[in-house]
């Protein structure tokens, strides 16, 4: 209870109202004399999804790991959910994390633990959590794990599995407990392409069946394409076109990042018109 | 000036800073009792073999020095007597703490080193847990409950074996040995035998956490971590044990 209303306190009501569930507003962060985020704002709503897209070391991982309050900002405010978590303190955000799922760069499974207790993780020890019998847990674990169709593989350990499955077993973790707001660094990096597809439709498809907000940083252009493009269709299965005149219901916002500042946001449409080089480069095929 | 005073001054800020966090969530909830139990079965039971190994050599090595010194004023009688207040007072507790510090001191610098490195760490605060909650504070507690009980299994140890060479070599007598050995402890002793193991626990622990949550520089860097947390334990152990003597010495 105390918790509760501590957060509500640093709520601004304005904000939650609006579905808001992510906003940066001139935030910064240095690391020595190197500035990683160089004033970054924009702000997302539920639902929504954000691209996005810059080099390596551009600050795409940094601007993750500062959304969820892992990395603080030196200047800015972050709000999540609505709420100011700049100078929070690490035990409240806690609390909140638990409603943010993230998939790591390198999927950050825990290597001395099963696939079935990474992926019951979340679930067994988050502290906001209430606690759930085991029945209900491991329910849980193998629907998450069958989301990404990796289901026989509970008894094993991360190290026994390829990269892509990590990274499916990491998607598994990441949306186990259901959150609204979904946090990818990386999801493809370093995976042939099939995989990577097999990746990217996983990830399109957690956001049409439980429609949730989605951040996905990436190199990769295709990637952005078939989030911006694609459906999932629940009756067939499988991924299905949408029309791309804009109307296709599909909220998502490109943003190009470029030595920690943000080159570019808009729609697909305006980042292809884009006559910025490095822009272009991204749009290149 | 002091620029040189600024790393050092950081680290005990930093380990002041973690010790605090960890022993308060001693009453925090939620208490992971699972990694409780199995860092008591790691710390405790796993290290059975090696501390009754230990405390019985200790003893017997001692029952074979001193029984030479003794025999000098005719007192090898009294070889329970120095066996038992020396042990329980001072050795046990010592070599089982530096045991246990070598042991698993450097297993948890390791092993939280090596989730420190691979972001395991980073992942735990992002899935919304306290990685001090969850791997600091049960550790903590199992040291502190299972170094104690340790250290009266080496000091029993101790004693059978120092018994084992009086009465091999010296020809002493069960009954005189270990009347002896009884007689000689106190109260204060056993006290101090006991208080030395809980604040070894607290040092080893900590500091092997510390050095383990704060690795950088990949798997070298884990390496360099497990050196510093035993090296930085063993010396913490000497002192602390100075101290908590002089204190009884002045108590007695």
């Amino acid at each position: 209870m105390i918790l509760a209303s501590e957060h509500e306190a640093q709520s601004s009501p304005a904000q939650g109202s609006r579905g808001e569930v992510l906003r940066f507003d001139n935030v910064t962060v240095r690391f020595d004399q190197e500035t990683a985020l160089d004033a970054v704002s924009f702000s997302m709503s539920a639902g929504e999804t954000r691209i996005l897209l810059g080099a390596a070391g551009s600050g795409k991982t940094v601007l993750i790991k500062t959304a969820v309050g892992l990395i603080r900002a030196d200047a800015g405010r972050v709000y999540l959910f609505g709420t100011d978590i700049t100078d929070m303190d690490e035990r409240h955000l806690f609390d909140l994390r638990a409603k943010v799922g993230i998939l790591f760069q390198e999927g950050g499974l825990f290597d001395s633990m099963t696939i079935e207790e990474n992926v019951a993780y979340p679930l067994v020890n988050q502290r906001a959590r209430t606690p759930m019998p085991a029945e209900v847990v491991q329910e849980k674990v193998l629907e998450a794990l069958s989301f990404v169709e990796l289901e026989r593989t509970v008894a094993q350990f991360p190290s026994e599995l390829s990269g892509g499955m990590r990274r499916r077993v990491g998607i598994a973790r990441a949306v186990v407990t259901e959150p609204p707001l979904v946090l990818y660094d990386s999801p493809t990096a370093g995976l042939d392409p099939i995989t990577a597809t097999t990746i990217m439709a996983l990830i399109v498809k957690e956001r049409d069946l439980r429609n949730t907000a989605a951040v996905v940083a990436t190199h990769r252009y295709q990637d952005g394409q078939l989030m911006a493009n694609f459906r999932y269709n629940p009756q067939r299965g499988a991924l299905e076109r949408v029309s791309s005149d804009g109307k296709n219901g599909l909220k998502t916002t490109f943003m190009v990042m470029r030595d920690g500042r943000i080159a570019f946001e808009g729609s697909e449409a305006e980042l292809e018109s884009s006559t910025d080089p490095y822009i272009a480069k991204f749009v290149k095929r | 000036m002091l620029d040189f005073l600024k790393g050092p001054v950081l680290t005990f800020q930093n380990f002041v800073s973690l010790s605090g966090r960890a022993i308060l969530n001693v009453f925090r909830s939620p208490h992971y009792v699972d990694d409780i139990i199995l860092q008591m079965d790691i710390i405790g039971v796993g290290s059975v073999p090696v501390v009754i190994m230990n405390g019985f050599f200790t003893g017997a090595v001692m029952g074979l020095q001193l029984s030479r010194a003794l025999a000098t004023y005719g007192a090898t009688g009294q070889i329970g007597q120095l066996v038992a207040i020396t042990l329980v007072r001072e050795l046990g507790p010592v070599l089982t703490a530096i045991m246990i510090a070598g042991r698993n001191g450097s297993g948890i610098a390791s092993e939280l080193g090596s989730m420190k490195v691979t972001e395991q760490i980073d992942a735990m605060r992002a899935l919304g847990t306290d990685p001090i909650q969850k791997l600091v504070t049960p550790r903590l507690i199992a040291t502190a409950v299972m170094l104690p009980l340790l250290t009266i299994v080496a000091d029993f140890m101790g004693l059978f074996g120092g018994f084992v060479i009086s009465m091999v070599l010296l020809n002493i007598t069960a009954a005189q040995y270990w009347s002896t050995a009884w007689r000689a402890l106190q109260y204060n002793d056993v006290v101090q035998g006991l208080l030395k193991p809980f604040a070894f626990a607290i040092v080893i622990a900590l500091v092997g956490c510390y050095y383990g949550m704060n690795t950088t520089g990949g798997t070298q860097g884990v390496g360099r971590a497990t050196t510093q947390a035993v090296v930085v334990a063993f010396i913490w152990i000497i002192v602390i044990t100075f101290f908590i003597g002089r204190i009884f010495v002045n108590l007695g």
